[in-house]
């Protein structure tokens, strides 16, 4: 058990080096940093003088150590546009987005699992043909529209709930949550579902897909032939058989949460990382961008942990070694 | 056997062609297609949208880039059947006075261009790549998959934006809107090749073992030929239902970058900027303009989603 | 009174070319205490039998007619729930693969204690204990301690045994098992079919074998029931129906298997199946293209040796050197093929007898030792220059007729393709006449060249990959379990094929098989292969009648004889 997490961290480790290398790529070769930190009329001389102050004609070598140690220890240096540490705008906006995609997440498994296990079960039936109808619109239609659709039915029409912000926040240490006012929870719903609908379908989908593979195998037919009954072949045979790719799927959701969250974050005006990513791309403001990698490569590299040792705890092949010469 | 008859002296190319229409009729997957009704819907409702997108100077009743024949004080008019409708314009005008139902014809045009190409950019990179990966195998394909991995791990995207805000450091602002077309192709194209270098490197790891591989290598063909001859032809299946799920993908992708605003620019409109641009007007009662632009889009990835689905089915023998 | 009672069973499978009857009317008695054989070749419809009678029919098959009744009361036509209770509680069912008839993700005592306590009102403990006292009576050992391991740290024999213990864990009457052999060792079959046969009688149950094997059939059943396309065309006591069959089809069946006493010169045919093969057309080599430009000078000593080769292969890479783990498939290993005989390997699986066909196919490089073929030592050539004059004269057959065809290639293009890569023929008129002389000669016909392969049946399928071996006009051919994927009558047809090809073109042969009574009726001298070592070599006759190595006489006496054989 240690040997496999120690030998997944030193995966992760190369992992955040490889995304850390692209990010650094970015600094090295996107525009000038020097252009968009001086005045206009700056004299060639104080180029050079801050070019020298920076570090930037040392060794390429010595700039990404420089670069990797800084990012390492939460110093992502200034933002071109805001004029402040990226550091700070991030703790500022990230409560937000993980607020949003935590409560998207939770929608999607609480209620695309359990329609992904009814359609495999009962492929011809009518619901999971409404389901299945639905899911593919669900696919088809574009987030952002569909955020434009509920913000028109259930703000402009019905005038239900807000239609931009994160409504009145509560200060706990760094972290602001918008989950302890009842004016929070109304302004999350709305994006929450928007964001969460498109994984949901894709949750529901993978889940039908594994159930029905599943149902093909050997050991439920011996199941059956068994006689136990439907509930026990389905639940408990076929459900935890099909928890392994679903897992995967779900760490890798998690991660497209997030980027699908500058969509809604941007239809929504939720002040969240996704919109200071956009505007950093639209700005060309690299200190935010390379942040905005480095964070995403962190969390997926966690997120892959965590599902390496869910796999590990699910599924005994991994955990037990063969059986040596029990023949 | 209808065709038992074939032999060589009959097999001329135009026999063999005829024979091989004759088995496609015949065909599992050409049988479903037939019992299929939503499936044959949303074929030929992709085949009319593309149709149309593509001779969109021949159908739309307008050229809404013609400044000509724009004429401001019909802006903002609603659909026909509604009240201050006008019969000249089917669903409506925008805020400049073009007509929606031309705009959108031309803005499919558009985003059927960029979905086309990026699909085909990153096919090729993905097949490549994949064939590369799963017949060699070792440390080019542990460096392959590992870039993929962690690459799919980056949503298409945000792949895509960051590609594209990279670009835009790259290129003079200048050009910015000259190459905006190109940047978006680029950008999904090179987002997208991970799930086509996947799939065709899973099959050929299959592929590859197969006796009929060993067979080859032992007649001596060289692996670039086995690829070609041999392996690719039989994962051509899977590429093709990931393409067909790939346009659809590629054109919501591209919809959702200009809606962003990093995508096409408004000079040029598809269909992500038309919604982008209408979506200004949905609070003051002019509906239209966006939600059209929006049925159509969803309308056209619906249809190819539902293609793609049923091929997916289709070609799975396992299913039937 | 008999326990399970058929009477007159017709099942159809619909599908859009058209209903298909899979059975046809078919009459079976099980008493109990009693085993049952049901025999027959693919396509026969003996598996679905039993997945009728235990209500397991895949869709959209269904029972059309007839009735069945188990202590007299129908079962056929029960409602779901009624029949769940009787699943597993009366009637048992065995599949034939262990490997996939276990939930990976529960331990075996798990899966076991859910079987039990479904059918009975027991108390977890009370299951447990039962579940141990199972695992005990079938024959495994510390049962203990093995009740809380999970299936795959249990090898292929012994999850076999869990699944039989599975099957029998709440009593039932009747027990229905399909191929349980099929996918095990001969020396694990004969264990296996010891326990099924010590539990029958011990615990009266009747047990039906549904299975394509004889030797099985032989071995352990009281009566048999042979069946040919959906009928019963013979049923009776096995002795008799082995021994003296009456129907022209058993009798066909009978002499296609090959006899492990005694070498026969040439299979007889098989007339009964339908489709009726063509005489072989014998050739004059010395005028036909296949025995033209035969330029090689025949050296002296053997065509093939092999010298200490080992095969070893990773079976986990690691980045650093020792966490890495190794497999060793072939351990030093030497023998030499004479020209113009055909050298058996007979092994179990795992033996590494397919990694030695690779190796000295070229496939695989040897990770020691070294293969000559005709004295040059080929292990050490690197460029395709020097390699394709050995890759033209060594050629393989595979044993899956149904993946060693690319099936988007049409037959002529699979034929063709070994011959334009060599150059064999000046022109593609020639290469046509070239392919269509094959595929007669192989008694495909010409026809055959503009199809594709999913239009043929494995025998058929496995002629092709015979053309195409012999399209690069070679001196020494591999046959790596040409035809265990055959039914037998049809593994008769093919073997009398490579026979006479043999002859005709004189030809060396490797023929690698598990199937001692085919080594039997094939080599001229043979080499018993375990665990990655060779045991003995020896002249056929010789091993057969006087094995030496303690293994090979093992195998010898495991291996299923057909007593009923009629002696020639």
């Amino acid at each position: 058990m240690l040997k496999f997490i120690a030998g997944r961290l030193v995966q992760s480790v190369f992992v955040m080096l490889f995304v850390g290398a692209i990010a650094f790529t970015l600094f090295q070769f996107v525009g000038d940093p020097i252009n968009s930190m001086v005045a206009e009329d700056a004299t060639m001389a104080e180029r050079e003088a801050l070019r020298e102050r920076l570090g930037l004609n040392d060794p390429i070598v010595v700039q990404f150590a420089r670069f990797a140690g800084n990012m390492a220890t939460g110093d992502f240096g200034f933002s071109y546009q805001h004029k402040r540490p990226v550091s700070d705008l991030i703790v500022e906006r990230l409560p937000a987005t993980l607020e949003l995609a935590g409560l998207s997440v939770v929608l999607a498994l609480l209620i695309g699992i359990p329609m992904g296990v009814y359609t495999g079960l009962h492929r011809y039936g009518v619901i999971s043909k409404v389901f299945m109808t639905l899911s593919l619109i669900g696919v088809s239609l574009p987030t952002f529209l569909i955020g434009i659709l509920f913000i028109y039915l259930f703000s402009v029409i019905l005038g239900w709930l807000p239609s931009f912000g994160r409504g009145d926040t509560v200060q706990l240490g760094w972290w602001s949550t918008g989950l302890l006012t009842a004016s929070g929870w109304s302004a999350i719903i709305l994006p929450a579902v928007t964001l969460g609908l498109f994984q949901m379908t894709l949750v529901m989908r993978l889940v039908r897909a594994e159930m029905m593979e599943v149902l093909r195998t050997d050991y439920i037919k011996f199941a059956r032939a068994r006689g136990l009954s439907n509930r026990a072949v389905h639940f408990g045979h076929a459900l935890k058989n099909t928890m392994v790719p679903v897992i995967t799927i779900t760490g890798l959701q998690i991660g497209s949460l997030i980027a699908f969250a500058i969509i809604t974050e941007t239809v929504f005006q939720w002040p969240g990382m996704g919109r200071l990513f956009l505007q950093a791309i639209r700005q060309v403001d690299i200190p935010i961008m390379s942040a905005y990698l480095v964070m995403i490569g962190f969390f997926f590299v966690v997120i892959n942990l965590i599902v390496d040792i869910l796999y590990y705890v699910v599924d005994p092949r991994l955990r037990i070694d063969r059986a040596k010469g029990a023949n | 056997m209808a065709n038992s008859e074939l032999t060589a002296k009959t097999a001329t190319p135009l026999a063999r062609m005829a024979d091989a229409f004759r088995r496609g009729l015949d065909s599992d997957v050409f049988h479903s297609f037939k019992h299929s009704p939503v499936t044959i819907v949303a074929t030929v409702v992709t085949l009319v949208m593309i149709g149309a997108s593509v001779f969109a100077n021949l159908v739309a009743p307008h050229n809404p880039f013609d400044m000509a024949t724009i004429d401001m004080l019909d802006s903002e008019l609603p659909p026909v059947w509604e009240e201050m409708g006008m019969s000249k314009y089917l669903l409506g005008t925008d805020n400049l006075g073009r007509d929606v139902f031309s705009t959108i014809l031309y803005g499919s045009r558009v985003s059927l261009f960029v979905g086309f190409t990026s699909v085909v950019l990153s096919m090729v990179i993905g097949i490549a790549l994949g064939l590369i990966a799963g017949y060699k195998g070792g440390l080019i394909d542990a460096f392959i998959m590992r870039v993929a991995e962690i690459q799919l791990s980056f949503p298409t995207i945000l792949v895509a934006l960051l590609i594209n805000g990279v670009m835009r450091g790259v290129l003079p602002p200048s050009q910015h809107a000259d190459l905006a077309i190109l940047v978006l192709v680029l950008s999904i194209g090179l987002s997208n090749w991970v799930q086509f270098a996947r799939t065709v490197r899973a099959s050929t790891l299959v592929e590859r073992n197969k006796e009929y591989v060993l067979a080859a290598r032992l007649i001596g063909v060289k692996p670039f030929f086995i690829m070609v001859r041999h392996v690719l032809p039989n994962v051509m299946g899977p590429i093709l239902v990931i393409a067909t799920l790939g346009l659809a993908s590629a054109v919501l992708t591209e919809a959702t970058l200009s809606f962003l605003g990093v995508g096409v620019p408004p000079t040029e409109p598809s269909l992500g900027t038309l919604i982008n641009v209408g979506s200004d007007y949905l609070f003051s009662g002019s509906w239209w303009i966006t939600i059209f632009p929006g049925a159509a889009l969803a309308v056209l990835v619906l249809a190819v989603n539902l293609v793609g689905d049923w091929l997916r089915d289709a070609l799975n023998p396992k299913l039937r | 009174m008999a326990l399970l009672n058929i009477q007159d069973m017709k099942i159809q499978f619909p599908s859009r070319r058209g209903t298909v009857e899979a059975v046809k009317g078919i009459s079976l008695e099980v008493n109990g205490g009693e085993i049952v054989g049901v025999v027959g070749e693919s396509g026969a419809g003996k598996s679905t039998i039993g997945n009728a009678v235990i209500g397991l029919l895949e869709a959209p098959g269904r029972m059309t007619g007839g009735v069945v009744s188990l202590h007299n009361e129908r079962i056929d036509n029960l409602p779901f729930q009624t029949l769940q209770k009787i699943r597993g509680r009366k009637i048992g069912m065995i599949f034939q693969d262990p490997l996939t008839s276990l939930n990976p993700l529960f331990t075996v005592g798990q899966q076991l204690v859910e079987t039990v306590r479904t059918h009975l009102d027991m108390s977890e403990s009370d299951a447990r204990k039962r579940a141990i006292e199972m695992l005990d009576e079938v024959g495994i050992a510390d049962a203990e301690n093995r009740v809380d391991q999970y299936p795959h740290q249990f090898s292929g024999g012994m999850r076999q045994r869990v699944v039989i213990a599975l099957a029998l864990a709440v009593n039932p009457k009747l027990v229905i098992a399909d191929e349980p052999t099929t996918a095990l060792d001969v020396s694990i079959q004969a264990q296996i079919l010891d326990l099924i046969r010590k539990l029958c009688k011990e615990r009266n149950v009747g047990v039906i074998i549904i299975t394509h094997d004889m030797g099985v059939i032989a071995e352990i059943t009281d009566r048999v029931a042979v069946m040919y396309r959906g009928k019963i065309v013979e049923l009776g006591q096995t002795e008799q129906v082995l021994g003296r069959p009456e129907h022209p089809y058993t009798k066909s069946l009978m002499a296609a298997v090959p006899r492990s006493d005694v070498k026969l010169d040439r299979f007889p045919r098989v007339s009964y199946s339908d489709g009726e093969v063509k005489q072989h057309q014998h050739i004059d080599i010395h005028s036909h293209w296949l025995g033209k430009s035969r330029d090689y000078v025949q050296k002296d000593g053997p065509l093939v040796r092999c010298e200490n080769i080992s095969m070893r292969f990773t079976s986990r890479y690691s980045i650093i050197p020792s966490w890495r783990k190794y497999f060793l498939a072939v351990d030093d290993v030497s023998f030499d093929i004479k020209h113009g005989e055909i050298f058996g390997v007979v092994g179990e699986s795992g033996s590494g007898k397919s990694t030695v066909a690779r190796m000295i196919s070229g496939l695989y490089t040897p990770s020691k030792g070294k293969i000559y073929f005709d004295n040059t030592s080929v292990s050490d050539l690197k460029t395709d220059k020097e390699l394709d004059p050995f890759r033209r004269q060594i050629q393989m057959i595979f044993q899956d007729p149904y993946s060693s065809l690319n099936p988007r290639m049409r037959v002529f293009d699979v034929i063709a393709e070994p011959i334009r890569h060599h150059r064999l023929a000046e022109s593609k008129e020639q290469v046509t006449q070239i392919v269509e002389d094959l595929l007669e000669h192989v008694e495909l016909g010409r026809q055959a060249a503009w199809k594709y392969p999913h239009e043929f049946s494995g025998g058929q399928r496995q002629r092709i990959s015979i053309a195409r071996a012999l399209a690069t006009r070679p001196r020494f051919l591999i046959c790596d379990e040409p035809t265990s994927a055959l039914d037998v009558s049809i593994q008769a047809q093919i073997l009398n094929l490579l026979k006479d090809l043999q002859q005709e073109l004189g030809l060396t042969m490797l023929f690698i098989s598990h199937d001692l009574p085919v080594i039997r009726q094939m080599c001229d001298r043979v080499a018993v292969m375990q665990n990655g070592k060779i045991v003995e070599v020896a002249e056929t006759e010789k091993l057969f009648t006087d094995p030496q190595h303690p293994y090979t006489q093992r195998l010898l006496t495991l291996m299923p004889t057909l007593n009923f054989q009629a002696a020639v």
